[in-house]
Protein backbone atom coordinates (compact mmCIF):
# COMPACT_ATOMS: atom_id res chain seq x y z
CA UNK A 1 0.00 0.00 0.00
CA UNK A 2 3.31 2.10 0.53
CA UNK A 3 4.48 1.58 -2.28
CA UNK A 4 1.31 2.29 -4.22
CA UNK A 5 0.88 5.64 -1.87
CA UNK A 6 4.59 6.35 -2.54
CA UNK A 7 3.92 6.61 -6.61
CA UNK A 8 6.00 9.22 -8.68
CA UNK A 9 2.92 10.18 -10.58
CA UNK A 10 0.09 10.05 -7.84
CA UNK A 11 2.89 12.54 -6.09
CA UNK A 12 3.16 15.01 -8.87
CA UNK A 13 0.11 15.07 -10.21
CA UNK A 14 -1.45 15.78 -6.67
CA UNK A 15 1.28 18.57 -6.24
CA UNK A 16 0.23 20.40 -9.34
CA UNK A 17 -3.44 20.06 -9.25
CA UNK A 18 -3.21 21.55 -5.79
CA UNK A 19 -0.78 24.03 -6.95
CA UNK A 20 -3.54 25.93 -9.48
CA UNK A 21 -5.82 28.54 -7.94
CA UNK A 22 -8.74 26.82 -9.74
CA UNK A 23 -8.77 23.87 -7.48
CA UNK A 24 -9.31 25.85 -4.83
CA UNK A 25 -12.07 28.11 -6.16
CA UNK A 26 -13.56 25.17 -7.40
CA UNK A 27 -13.60 23.63 -3.91
CA UNK A 28 -14.84 26.98 -2.19
CA UNK A 29 -17.71 27.08 -4.86
CA UNK A 30 -18.82 23.94 -4.25
CA UNK A 31 -19.23 24.24 -0.33
CA UNK A 32 -20.65 27.61 -0.74
CA UNK A 33 -23.38 26.17 -3.00
CA UNK A 34 -23.81 23.16 -1.06
CA UNK A 35 -23.92 25.06 2.52
CA UNK A 36 -26.17 27.94 0.52
CA UNK A 37 -28.47 24.93 -0.39
CA UNK A 38 -28.60 23.00 2.75
CA UNK A 39 -29.14 25.99 4.92
CA UNK A 40 -31.68 27.55 2.59
CA UNK A 41 -34.11 24.34 2.54
CA UNK A 42 -34.02 23.91 6.40
CA UNK A 43 -35.04 27.17 6.76
CA UNK A 44 -37.35 27.59 3.74
CA UNK A 45 -38.86 24.11 5.36
CA UNK A 46 -39.43 25.19 8.62
CA UNK A 47 -40.45 28.77 7.88
CA UNK A 48 -43.03 27.70 5.02
CA UNK A 49 -44.66 24.56 7.59
CA UNK A 50 -45.12 27.60 10.01
CA UNK A 51 -44.06 25.26 12.64
CA UNK A 52 -40.28 26.42 13.49
CA UNK A 53 -39.15 22.91 13.49
CA UNK A 54 -37.74 20.70 10.71
CA UNK A 55 -38.96 17.03 11.33
CA UNK A 56 -36.83 13.68 10.19
CA UNK A 57 -39.13 13.20 6.62
CA UNK A 58 -37.77 16.42 5.88
CA UNK A 59 -34.36 15.54 7.04
CA UNK A 60 -34.47 12.82 4.79
CA UNK A 61 -35.95 14.57 2.02
CA UNK A 62 -32.95 17.11 2.01
CA UNK A 63 -30.89 13.95 2.65
CA UNK A 64 -31.73 12.27 -0.46
CA UNK A 65 -31.53 15.36 -2.48
CA UNK A 66 -27.94 16.12 -1.80
CA UNK A 67 -27.23 12.39 -2.54
CA UNK A 68 -28.33 12.83 -6.03
CA UNK A 69 -26.22 16.25 -6.24
CA UNK A 70 -23.38 14.08 -5.22
CA UNK A 71 -23.95 11.52 -7.76
CA UNK A 72 -24.70 14.48 -10.38
CA UNK A 73 -21.33 15.90 -9.32
CA UNK A 74 -19.28 12.63 -9.55
CA UNK A 75 -20.84 11.45 -12.94
CA UNK A 76 -20.55 14.83 -14.76
CA UNK A 77 -16.42 15.85 -12.70
CA UNK A 78 -14.94 12.12 -13.13
CA UNK A 79 -14.95 12.12 -16.87
CA UNK A 80 -13.47 15.96 -17.21
CA UNK A 81 -11.17 14.80 -14.70
CA UNK A 82 -9.79 11.54 -15.92
CA UNK A 83 -10.77 11.85 -19.63
CA UNK A 84 -7.29 13.40 -20.46
CA UNK A 85 -4.82 11.90 -18.29
CA UNK A 86 -2.88 10.21 -21.17
CA UNK A 87 -3.83 11.64 -23.84
CA UNK A 88 -2.74 15.29 -22.33
CA UNK A 89 0.68 14.01 -21.71
CA UNK A 90 0.69 12.92 -25.45
CA UNK A 91 -0.54 16.00 -26.94
CA UNK A 92 1.76 17.89 -24.25
CA UNK A 93 4.78 15.73 -25.62
CA UNK A 94 5.70 14.75 -21.91
CA UNK A 95 4.60 10.89 -22.67
CA UNK A 96 7.33 9.42 -24.55
CA UNK A 97 9.43 10.62 -22.04
CA UNK A 98 7.51 9.26 -18.98
CA UNK A 99 7.42 5.64 -20.24
CA UNK A 100 10.81 5.54 -21.02
CA UNK A 101 11.38 5.65 -16.91
CA UNK A 102 11.40 2.75 -14.81
CA UNK A 103 8.01 3.11 -13.72
CA UNK A 104 5.80 0.14 -14.28
CA UNK A 105 2.60 1.11 -16.79
CA UNK A 106 0.04 -0.07 -13.77
CA UNK A 107 2.23 2.38 -11.42
CA UNK A 108 1.44 4.97 -14.54
CA UNK A 109 -2.07 4.24 -14.67
CA UNK A 110 -2.65 3.88 -11.16
CA UNK A 111 -1.04 6.96 -10.17
CA UNK A 112 -3.32 9.43 -12.85
CA UNK A 113 -6.69 7.72 -11.99
CA UNK A 114 -5.87 8.00 -8.08
CA UNK A 115 -4.59 11.69 -8.43
CA UNK A 116 -7.93 12.64 -10.54
CA UNK A 117 -10.58 10.90 -8.41
CA UNK A 118 -8.50 12.45 -5.66
CA UNK A 119 -9.93 16.08 -6.32
CA UNK A 120 -13.29 14.96 -6.54
CA UNK A 121 -12.72 13.02 -2.92
CA UNK A 122 -11.68 15.82 -1.52
CA UNK A 123 -14.92 17.43 -2.97
CA UNK A 124 -17.08 14.75 -1.02
CA UNK A 125 -15.22 14.69 2.40
CA UNK A 126 -14.98 18.37 2.55
CA UNK A 127 -18.88 18.20 1.78
CA UNK A 128 -19.31 15.68 4.89
CA UNK A 129 -19.70 18.46 7.85
CA UNK A 130 -22.74 20.13 5.68
CA UNK A 131 -23.96 16.71 4.48
CA UNK A 132 -24.26 15.53 8.04
CA UNK A 133 -26.19 18.48 9.13
CA UNK A 134 -29.28 16.13 8.71
CA UNK A 135 -27.90 14.54 11.65
CA UNK A 136 -29.32 16.92 14.06
CA UNK A 137 -32.43 16.49 12.81
CA UNK A 138 -32.67 12.80 12.49
CA UNK A 139 -34.20 10.44 9.86
CA UNK A 140 -31.07 9.35 8.46
CA UNK A 141 -28.14 6.68 10.29
CA UNK A 142 -24.45 7.44 9.73
CA UNK A 143 -24.23 3.73 8.17
CA UNK A 144 -26.42 4.64 5.56
CA UNK A 145 -23.92 7.84 4.86
CA UNK A 146 -21.34 4.99 4.93
CA UNK A 147 -22.68 3.13 2.62
CA UNK A 148 -23.61 5.61 0.07
CA UNK A 149 -20.07 6.72 0.02
CA UNK A 150 -18.64 3.27 -0.41
CA UNK A 151 -21.48 3.41 -3.54
CA UNK A 152 -20.07 7.27 -4.83
CA UNK A 153 -16.21 5.36 -4.30
CA UNK A 154 -16.93 2.61 -6.54
CA UNK A 155 -18.83 5.02 -9.24
CA UNK A 156 -16.25 7.03 -8.89
CA UNK A 157 -13.35 4.50 -9.51
CA UNK A 158 -15.23 2.84 -12.45
CA UNK A 159 -16.22 6.16 -14.21
CA UNK A 160 -12.87 7.16 -13.59
CA UNK A 161 -11.55 4.13 -15.06
CA UNK A 162 -12.92 4.30 -18.32
CA UNK A 163 -12.01 7.61 -18.10
CA UNK A 164 -8.20 7.04 -18.43
CA UNK A 165 -8.85 3.85 -20.40
CA UNK A 166 -10.51 6.03 -23.53
CA UNK A 167 -7.25 8.32 -22.54
CA UNK A 168 -4.72 5.98 -23.01
CA UNK A 169 -6.39 3.78 -26.30
CA UNK A 170 -7.16 7.50 -28.36
CA UNK A 171 -4.56 9.85 -29.17
CA UNK A 172 -6.47 13.10 -28.86
CA UNK A 173 -8.36 14.20 -25.47
CA UNK A 174 -11.10 15.34 -27.52
CA UNK A 175 -12.10 12.08 -28.66
CA UNK A 176 -11.31 10.49 -24.85
CA UNK A 177 -13.77 13.07 -23.63
CA UNK A 178 -16.46 12.68 -25.81
CA UNK A 179 -15.97 8.37 -25.30
CA UNK A 180 -16.54 8.91 -21.57
CA UNK A 181 -19.11 11.42 -21.03
CA UNK A 182 -21.13 8.87 -24.18
CA UNK A 183 -20.17 5.84 -22.04
CA UNK A 184 -21.73 7.77 -18.94
CA UNK A 185 -24.70 8.74 -20.64
CA UNK A 186 -25.18 5.40 -21.38
CA UNK A 187 -25.38 4.26 -18.09
CA UNK A 188 -27.40 6.33 -16.59
CA UNK A 189 -29.78 7.92 -19.00
CA UNK A 190 -29.73 4.95 -21.94
CA UNK A 191 -30.05 2.38 -19.07
CA UNK A 192 -32.67 4.03 -17.28
CA UNK A 193 -34.84 4.63 -21.14
CA UNK A 194 -33.90 1.10 -21.32
CA UNK A 195 -35.11 0.16 -17.93
CA UNK A 196 -38.82 2.63 -18.38
CA UNK A 197 -39.09 0.36 -22.22
CA UNK A 198 -38.72 -2.87 -20.79
CA UNK A 199 -40.97 -1.81 -17.61
CA UNK A 200 -43.46 -1.00 -20.01
CA UNK A 201 -43.35 -4.12 -22.36
CA UNK A 202 -43.58 -6.65 -19.29
CA UNK A 203 -46.57 -4.20 -17.68
CA UNK A 204 -48.24 -5.42 -21.15
CA UNK A 205 -47.02 -8.81 -21.40
CA UNK A 206 -46.51 -10.20 -18.13
CA UNK A 207 -49.22 -8.36 -16.32
CA UNK A 208 -47.53 -7.22 -12.48
CA UNK A 209 -44.24 -8.88 -13.02
CA UNK A 210 -41.01 -7.57 -14.72
CA UNK A 211 -38.43 -9.29 -16.98
CA UNK A 212 -35.13 -9.91 -15.98
CA UNK A 213 -34.34 -7.25 -18.60
CA UNK A 214 -35.76 -4.80 -16.21
CA UNK A 215 -33.20 -6.26 -13.18
CA UNK A 216 -30.54 -6.02 -15.20
CA UNK A 217 -31.14 -1.93 -16.34
CA UNK A 218 -31.78 -1.36 -13.10
CA UNK A 219 -28.76 -2.68 -11.74
CA UNK A 220 -26.52 -1.18 -13.93
CA UNK A 221 -28.17 2.48 -13.48
CA UNK A 222 -26.65 4.74 -10.57
CA UNK A 223 -29.69 6.59 -10.23
CA UNK A 224 -31.97 3.55 -9.57
CA UNK A 225 -29.34 1.62 -7.49
CA UNK A 226 -29.18 4.86 -5.56
CA UNK A 227 -32.62 5.23 -4.65
CA UNK A 228 -32.34 1.28 -3.34
CA UNK A 229 -29.84 2.32 -1.06
CA UNK A 230 -31.74 5.37 0.25
CA UNK A 231 -35.56 3.02 0.26
CA UNK A 232 -34.09 -0.29 0.95
CA UNK A 233 -38.03 -0.89 0.32
CA UNK A 234 -37.85 0.02 -3.50
CA UNK A 235 -34.95 -2.72 -4.17
CA UNK A 236 -37.19 -5.86 -2.07
CA UNK A 237 -39.94 -4.63 -4.29
CA UNK A 238 -38.03 -5.28 -7.49
CA UNK A 239 -36.67 -8.77 -6.20
CA UNK A 240 -40.12 -9.42 -5.31
CA UNK A 241 -41.36 -8.43 -9.21
CA UNK A 242 -38.65 -9.80 -10.99
CA UNK A 243 -38.13 -12.89 -9.28
CA UNK A 244 -34.29 -12.42 -9.32
CA UNK A 245 -33.71 -12.76 -5.58
CA UNK A 246 -29.76 -10.66 -5.67
CA UNK A 247 -30.42 -7.52 -4.44
CA UNK A 248 -29.69 -4.48 -6.91
CA UNK A 249 -26.67 -3.43 -5.54
CA UNK A 250 -24.47 -7.18 -5.28
CA UNK A 251 -25.08 -6.88 -9.01
CA UNK A 252 -24.36 -3.34 -9.06
CA UNK A 253 -21.22 -3.78 -7.23
CA UNK A 254 -20.40 -7.07 -9.41
CA UNK A 255 -20.89 -4.73 -12.95
CA UNK A 256 -18.83 -1.57 -11.64
CA UNK A 257 -15.84 -3.93 -10.34
CA UNK A 258 -15.88 -5.65 -13.88
CA UNK A 259 -16.08 -2.58 -15.35
CA UNK A 260 -13.55 -1.17 -13.28
CA UNK A 261 -10.84 -4.34 -13.59
CA UNK A 262 -11.05 -4.60 -17.31
CA UNK A 263 -10.76 -0.75 -18.00
CA UNK A 264 -7.40 -0.94 -15.71
CA UNK A 265 -6.33 -3.55 -17.59
CA UNK A 266 -6.89 -2.28 -21.05
CA UNK A 267 -5.27 0.90 -19.81
CA UNK A 268 -2.10 -0.79 -18.18
CA UNK A 269 -1.37 -3.27 -21.24
CA UNK A 270 -1.79 -0.79 -24.11
CA UNK A 271 -0.16 2.33 -22.26
CA UNK A 272 3.50 0.81 -24.08
CA UNK A 273 3.87 -1.37 -27.02
CA UNK A 274 4.57 -4.84 -26.64
CA UNK A 275 8.01 -5.17 -28.23
CA UNK A 276 7.83 -9.09 -27.69
CA UNK A 277 5.03 -8.63 -30.08
CA UNK A 278 6.20 -9.17 -33.56
CA UNK A 279 8.54 -12.12 -32.12
CA UNK B 1 27.34 -1.96 -25.73
CA UNK B 2 24.40 -1.25 -27.71
CA UNK B 3 23.88 -3.74 -30.45
CA UNK B 4 21.63 -3.65 -33.45
CA UNK B 5 20.92 -6.90 -35.77
CA UNK B 6 18.68 -6.45 -39.14
CA UNK B 7 16.32 -4.03 -37.58
CA UNK B 8 13.19 -3.45 -39.04
CA UNK B 9 10.09 -0.97 -39.01
CA UNK B 10 7.85 -1.01 -41.85
CA UNK B 11 4.84 1.40 -42.02
CA UNK B 12 2.69 -0.44 -44.39
CA UNK B 13 5.03 -0.82 -48.06
CA UNK B 14 7.16 1.48 -46.35
CA UNK B 15 10.48 0.76 -44.79
CA UNK B 16 11.23 3.94 -42.39
CA UNK B 17 14.12 1.15 -41.64
CA UNK B 18 15.85 -1.59 -43.63
CA UNK B 19 18.09 -4.48 -42.08
CA UNK B 20 20.18 -1.98 -39.63
CA UNK B 21 23.11 -3.73 -38.15
CA UNK B 22 24.89 -1.69 -35.93
CA UNK B 23 27.85 -2.15 -33.12
CA UNK B 24 28.55 0.90 -30.75
CA UNK B 25 31.16 -0.53 -28.04
CA UNK B 26 31.75 0.77 -24.67
CA UNK B 27 32.69 4.52 -23.86
CA UNK B 28 32.64 5.40 -26.99
CA UNK B 29 30.57 8.91 -29.02
CA UNK B 30 28.29 7.39 -32.21
CA UNK B 31 27.12 10.32 -34.61
CA UNK B 32 23.99 9.43 -36.43
CA UNK B 33 23.89 11.60 -39.74
CA UNK B 34 21.03 11.61 -42.40
CA UNK B 35 18.33 13.73 -43.54
CA UNK B 36 15.10 14.25 -42.32
CA UNK B 37 12.90 11.01 -42.51
CA UNK B 38 16.06 9.19 -43.07
CA UNK B 39 15.40 6.91 -40.15
CA UNK B 40 17.08 7.92 -37.29
CA UNK B 41 14.23 8.92 -35.29
CA UNK B 42 12.91 5.48 -35.97
CA UNK B 43 15.82 3.69 -34.58
CA UNK B 44 16.09 5.65 -31.01
CA UNK B 45 12.45 5.28 -30.52
CA UNK B 46 13.03 1.49 -30.97
CA UNK B 47 15.91 1.50 -28.36
CA UNK B 48 14.42 3.29 -26.02
CA UNK B 49 11.28 0.96 -26.31
CA UNK B 50 8.86 3.26 -27.87
CA UNK B 51 8.18 1.60 -31.64
CA UNK B 52 7.98 -1.63 -31.72
CA UNK B 53 10.41 -2.89 -34.43
CA UNK B 54 9.03 -5.13 -37.40
CA UNK B 55 11.58 -7.30 -37.24
CA UNK B 56 15.36 -7.57 -35.85
CA UNK B 57 16.30 -7.21 -32.50
CA UNK B 58 19.00 -5.30 -30.48
CA UNK B 59 20.32 -5.30 -27.28
CA UNK B 60 21.20 -2.46 -24.38
CA UNK B 61 24.60 -4.32 -22.65
CA UNK B 62 23.38 -7.33 -23.26
CA UNK B 63 19.82 -6.91 -22.75
CA UNK B 64 17.39 -7.09 -25.33
CA UNK B 65 14.97 -5.27 -25.93
CA UNK B 66 11.97 -6.75 -26.82
CA UNK B 67 12.65 -9.62 -23.94
CA UNK B 68 12.98 -7.35 -20.78
CA UNK B 69 12.26 -3.48 -22.52
CA UNK B 70 12.02 -2.55 -18.44
CA UNK B 71 15.61 -3.47 -18.02
CA UNK B 72 16.47 -1.64 -20.88
CA UNK B 73 14.57 1.36 -19.86
CA UNK B 74 16.97 1.48 -16.75
CA UNK B 75 20.22 1.21 -18.82
CA UNK B 76 19.75 4.22 -20.95
CA UNK B 77 19.10 7.73 -20.61
CA UNK B 78 16.80 8.87 -23.66
CA UNK B 79 16.27 12.42 -24.85
CA UNK B 80 13.53 12.66 -27.92
CA UNK B 81 14.12 15.04 -30.54
CA UNK B 82 10.90 16.82 -29.42
CA UNK B 83 9.14 17.25 -25.96
CA UNK B 84 6.94 19.39 -23.27
CA UNK B 85 7.34 20.15 -19.76
CA UNK B 86 5.10 20.15 -17.11
CA UNK B 87 3.43 23.44 -15.99
CA UNK B 88 3.65 25.06 -13.22
CA UNK B 89 6.62 22.48 -11.65
CA UNK B 90 10.15 23.97 -11.04
CA UNK B 91 13.50 22.64 -11.81
CA UNK B 92 14.30 21.08 -8.89
CA UNK B 93 10.70 19.12 -8.85
CA UNK B 94 10.78 18.14 -11.85
CA UNK B 95 14.03 16.76 -11.66
CA UNK B 96 12.94 15.47 -8.34
CA UNK B 97 10.10 13.55 -10.42
CA UNK B 98 11.65 11.49 -12.60
CA UNK B 99 14.53 10.46 -10.16
CA UNK B 100 11.40 9.06 -8.23
CA UNK B 101 10.28 7.64 -11.22
CA UNK B 102 13.68 5.75 -11.27
CA UNK B 103 12.96 4.55 -7.77
CA UNK B 104 15.80 6.79 -6.17
CA UNK B 105 14.80 7.79 -2.87
CA UNK B 106 14.22 11.12 -1.02
CA UNK B 107 18.09 11.38 0.42
CA UNK B 108 19.79 10.02 -3.30
CA UNK B 109 17.69 12.72 -5.35
CA UNK B 110 18.30 15.31 -2.73
CA UNK B 111 22.28 14.50 -3.14
CA UNK B 112 21.88 14.49 -7.01
CA UNK B 113 19.72 17.06 -8.26
CA UNK B 114 22.16 20.07 -7.55
CA UNK B 115 24.81 18.40 -9.35
CA UNK B 116 23.29 17.55 -12.38
CA UNK B 117 21.68 21.25 -12.16
CA UNK B 118 25.29 22.27 -11.88
CA UNK B 119 26.44 19.81 -14.95
CA UNK B 120 24.09 21.58 -17.04
CA UNK B 121 24.49 25.39 -15.93
CA UNK B 122 21.24 25.68 -14.27
CA UNK B 123 22.23 25.60 -10.32
CA UNK B 124 20.63 29.49 -10.82
CA UNK B 125 17.15 28.04 -12.50
CA UNK B 126 16.32 25.69 -9.18
CA UNK B 127 13.36 27.39 -8.15
CA UNK B 128 12.51 28.74 -11.87
CA UNK B 129 9.10 27.07 -13.74
CA UNK B 130 10.19 24.38 -16.09
CA UNK B 131 7.91 25.89 -18.89
CA UNK B 132 9.61 29.22 -18.60
CA UNK B 133 12.53 28.40 -18.89
CA UNK B 134 14.17 29.08 -22.58
CA UNK B 135 14.38 26.35 -25.49
CA UNK B 136 18.12 25.87 -24.49
CA UNK B 137 17.98 25.39 -20.82
CA UNK B 138 14.86 23.09 -21.42
CA UNK B 139 17.19 21.06 -23.70
CA UNK B 140 19.67 20.99 -20.38
CA UNK B 141 17.25 20.33 -18.47
CA UNK B 142 16.20 17.25 -20.01
CA UNK B 143 19.62 16.44 -20.85
CA UNK B 144 20.12 16.24 -16.89
CA UNK B 145 16.94 14.40 -16.61
CA UNK B 146 18.18 11.75 -18.91
CA UNK B 147 20.99 11.43 -16.81
CA UNK B 148 19.01 11.41 -13.22
CA UNK B 149 19.64 7.70 -12.97
CA UNK B 150 23.15 7.50 -14.46
CA UNK B 151 22.89 5.54 -17.13
CA UNK B 152 25.83 4.63 -19.01
CA UNK B 153 24.47 4.82 -22.54
CA UNK B 154 22.79 7.95 -23.58
CA UNK B 155 20.48 8.11 -26.75
CA UNK B 156 20.06 11.91 -27.50
CA UNK B 157 17.91 12.44 -30.80
CA UNK B 158 19.05 16.28 -31.93
CA UNK B 159 19.60 17.25 -28.75
CA UNK B 160 21.14 20.80 -29.90
CA UNK B 161 17.74 21.48 -32.56
CA UNK B 162 16.61 24.62 -32.71
CA UNK B 163 19.07 26.27 -30.15
CA UNK B 164 20.68 29.31 -31.37
CA UNK B 165 25.00 29.33 -31.42
CA UNK B 166 25.61 29.74 -27.61
CA UNK B 167 22.96 27.45 -26.85
CA UNK B 168 24.71 24.87 -29.19
CA UNK B 169 28.10 25.62 -27.83
CA UNK B 170 27.07 25.54 -24.19
CA UNK B 171 25.48 21.83 -25.33
CA UNK B 172 28.46 20.71 -27.07
CA UNK B 173 30.63 21.52 -23.71
CA UNK B 174 27.83 19.38 -21.37
CA UNK B 175 28.32 16.29 -24.30
CA UNK B 176 32.33 16.39 -23.98
CA UNK B 177 32.08 16.34 -20.51
CA UNK B 178 29.59 13.52 -20.26
CA UNK B 179 32.25 11.82 -22.72
CA UNK B 180 34.61 12.18 -20.67
CA UNK B 181 33.13 10.53 -17.80
CA UNK B 182 33.05 7.64 -19.94
CA UNK B 183 29.35 7.56 -21.32
CA UNK B 184 28.86 5.60 -24.27
CA UNK B 185 26.78 8.47 -26.34
CA UNK B 186 24.30 7.56 -29.53
CA UNK B 187 23.71 10.75 -30.97
CA UNK B 188 21.90 12.13 -33.64
CA UNK B 189 22.25 16.00 -34.98
CA UNK B 190 22.23 18.00 -38.05
CA UNK B 191 24.94 20.55 -36.69
CA UNK B 192 27.25 16.87 -36.54
CA UNK B 193 30.10 18.45 -38.04
CA UNK B 194 29.91 20.66 -34.75
CA UNK B 195 30.09 17.51 -32.88
CA UNK B 196 32.99 16.00 -35.66
CA UNK B 197 35.68 16.27 -32.78
CA UNK B 198 33.90 14.23 -30.41
CA UNK B 199 32.64 11.82 -32.17
CA UNK B 200 34.46 8.16 -32.43
CA UNK B 201 32.65 7.34 -35.33
CA UNK B 202 29.49 7.94 -37.34
CA UNK B 203 27.06 6.54 -39.25
CA UNK B 204 25.08 8.05 -42.12
CA UNK B 205 21.85 6.73 -42.85
CA UNK B 206 19.90 7.12 -45.91
CA UNK B 207 16.10 5.98 -46.70
CA UNK B 208 16.22 3.53 -43.66
CA UNK B 209 19.38 1.74 -44.44
CA UNK B 210 23.28 2.78 -42.80
CA UNK B 211 25.26 3.73 -46.26
CA UNK B 212 28.48 4.55 -44.47
CA UNK B 213 29.66 3.47 -41.03
CA UNK B 214 33.14 4.70 -39.59
CA UNK B 215 35.54 6.96 -38.31
CA UNK B 216 34.68 10.32 -39.31
CA UNK B 217 37.99 10.68 -41.41
CA UNK B 218 37.34 7.35 -42.68
CA UNK B 219 33.50 8.68 -43.46
CA UNK B 220 35.13 11.57 -45.61
CA UNK B 221 37.26 9.30 -47.37
CA UNK B 222 35.16 6.91 -48.82
CA UNK B 223 32.43 9.14 -49.15
CA UNK B 224 34.56 12.31 -50.87
CA UNK B 225 34.51 10.60 -54.20
CA UNK B 226 36.81 14.23 -55.89
CA UNK B 227 39.06 16.83 -53.86
CA UNK B 228 39.33 20.06 -54.61
CA UNK B 229 42.99 20.90 -55.25
CA UNK B 230 44.40 24.41 -55.12
CA UNK B 231 47.59 24.78 -56.57
CA UNK B 232 49.29 28.43 -55.68
CA UNK B 233 51.71 29.23 -58.78
CA UNK B 234 55.04 31.95 -59.00
CA UNK B 235 54.11 31.65 -63.16
CA UNK B 236 51.67 32.00 -65.63
CA UNK B 237 48.39 30.35 -64.93
CA UNK B 238 47.81 28.59 -69.19
CA UNK B 239 50.62 26.62 -68.69
CA UNK B 240 49.46 25.05 -65.47
CA UNK B 241 45.91 24.70 -66.71
CA UNK B 242 46.91 22.84 -69.39
CA UNK B 243 48.98 20.61 -67.90
CA UNK B 244 46.28 19.35 -65.45
CA UNK B 245 43.46 19.30 -68.05
CA UNK B 246 45.93 15.98 -69.63
CA UNK B 247 45.44 14.39 -66.60
CA UNK B 248 42.72 12.05 -67.04
CA UNK B 249 41.81 12.35 -63.22
CA UNK B 250 41.43 15.79 -63.09
CA UNK B 251 38.04 17.45 -64.13
CA UNK B 252 36.68 21.32 -63.60
CA UNK B 253 40.11 23.05 -64.11
CA UNK B 254 39.37 26.86 -62.96
CA UNK B 255 41.96 29.85 -62.71
CA UNK B 256 41.84 32.50 -60.33
CA UNK B 257 44.12 34.43 -61.31
CA UNK B 258 43.48 37.44 -58.37
CA UNK B 259 45.09 34.78 -56.11
CA UNK B 260 47.16 33.73 -58.96
CA UNK B 261 45.45 29.51 -58.06
CA UNK B 262 44.47 27.38 -60.44
CA UNK B 263 41.66 24.68 -58.79
CA UNK B 264 40.56 21.69 -59.87
CA UNK B 265 38.97 18.22 -59.15
CA UNK B 266 41.00 15.67 -58.27
CA UNK B 267 39.44 11.63 -58.23
CA UNK B 268 42.52 9.51 -57.48
CA UNK B 269 44.52 7.75 -54.35
CA UNK B 270 47.04 9.65 -52.09
CA UNK B 271 49.77 7.87 -53.77
CA UNK B 272 48.86 9.18 -57.60
CA UNK B 273 48.65 12.68 -55.97
CA UNK B 274 51.94 12.44 -54.98
CA UNK B 275 52.93 11.38 -58.40
CA UNK B 276 51.58 14.69 -59.50
CA UNK B 277 52.97 16.96 -58.42
CA UNK B 278 56.20 15.27 -58.85
CA UNK B 279 55.30 15.19 -62.67
CA UNK B 280 54.20 19.36 -62.24
CA UNK B 281 57.44 20.36 -60.51
CA UNK B 282 59.09 18.48 -63.14
CA UNK B 283 57.23 19.85 -66.07
CA UNK B 284 58.61 23.39 -64.76
CA UNK B 285 55.58 24.83 -63.33
CA UNK B 286 56.86 27.27 -60.54
CA UNK B 287 54.42 25.97 -57.80
CA UNK B 288 54.25 28.03 -54.90
CA UNK B 289 51.78 25.71 -52.68
CA UNK B 290 49.92 22.77 -53.75
CA UNK B 291 47.53 22.03 -51.40
CA UNK B 292 43.88 19.89 -50.65
CA UNK B 293 40.59 21.73 -49.60
CA UNK B 294 39.55 20.89 -45.79
CA UNK B 295 36.36 19.31 -46.62
CA UNK B 296 34.34 19.29 -42.95
CA UNK B 297 31.82 17.02 -42.39
CA UNK B 298 29.14 19.25 -43.39
CA UNK B 299 30.42 18.77 -46.54
CA UNK B 300 30.35 15.35 -46.54
CA UNK B 301 26.74 15.00 -45.01
CA UNK B 302 25.72 17.47 -48.25
CA UNK B 303 27.44 15.52 -50.46
CA UNK B 304 25.80 11.84 -49.50
CA UNK B 305 22.70 13.16 -48.27
CA UNK B 306 21.94 15.48 -51.95
CA UNK B 307 20.21 12.17 -53.46
CA UNK B 308 18.26 11.36 -50.82
CA UNK B 309 14.86 13.58 -51.43
CA UNK B 310 15.18 12.69 -55.33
Amino acid sequence: MKELLANPVLVKEIKLRFRSVKSFTGLFFYLLIMGVFVFGFINLTSSLSGAGFFSPDESFLLFTMLSYIQLGLILFITPGLTAGTISSEREKQTLNILLTTAQSSFQIIFGKLLSSISFLLLLLVSGLPIYSMVFLYGGVSPGQIAVIFLFYLLTLLAIGSLGVMYSTLTRRTIVSMISTYGTMIFLTAVTGFFLVLSISISAVSMGMGLSPFSYFWASINPAVVLLTLLEPGFSGEIVRMTGISVPLWVTYTIFYLLVFAGSMWLSVSKLRVNMNKYK
Amino acid sequence: MIEIKGLTKKYGSFYALKGLDLTIEDGTVFGFVGANGAGKSTTFSILATLLQPTAGEAWINGISISQNPQEVRRQIGYMPDFFGVYDQLKTEEYLDFYGASYGLDAKQREALIPKLLELVNLSHKRQDYVDLLSRGMKQRLCLARALIHDPNILILDEPASGLDPRARVEMREILKELKAMGKTILISSHILPELAEMCDSIGVIDSGELIAHGSVQSIQEKLQSEKVIHVKLAGPLADAVTFFENDPRVTQVDSITERQTVQFLYKGTDEEQLALLREAMASGLRILAFSEEETDLEDVFMEITKGAGA
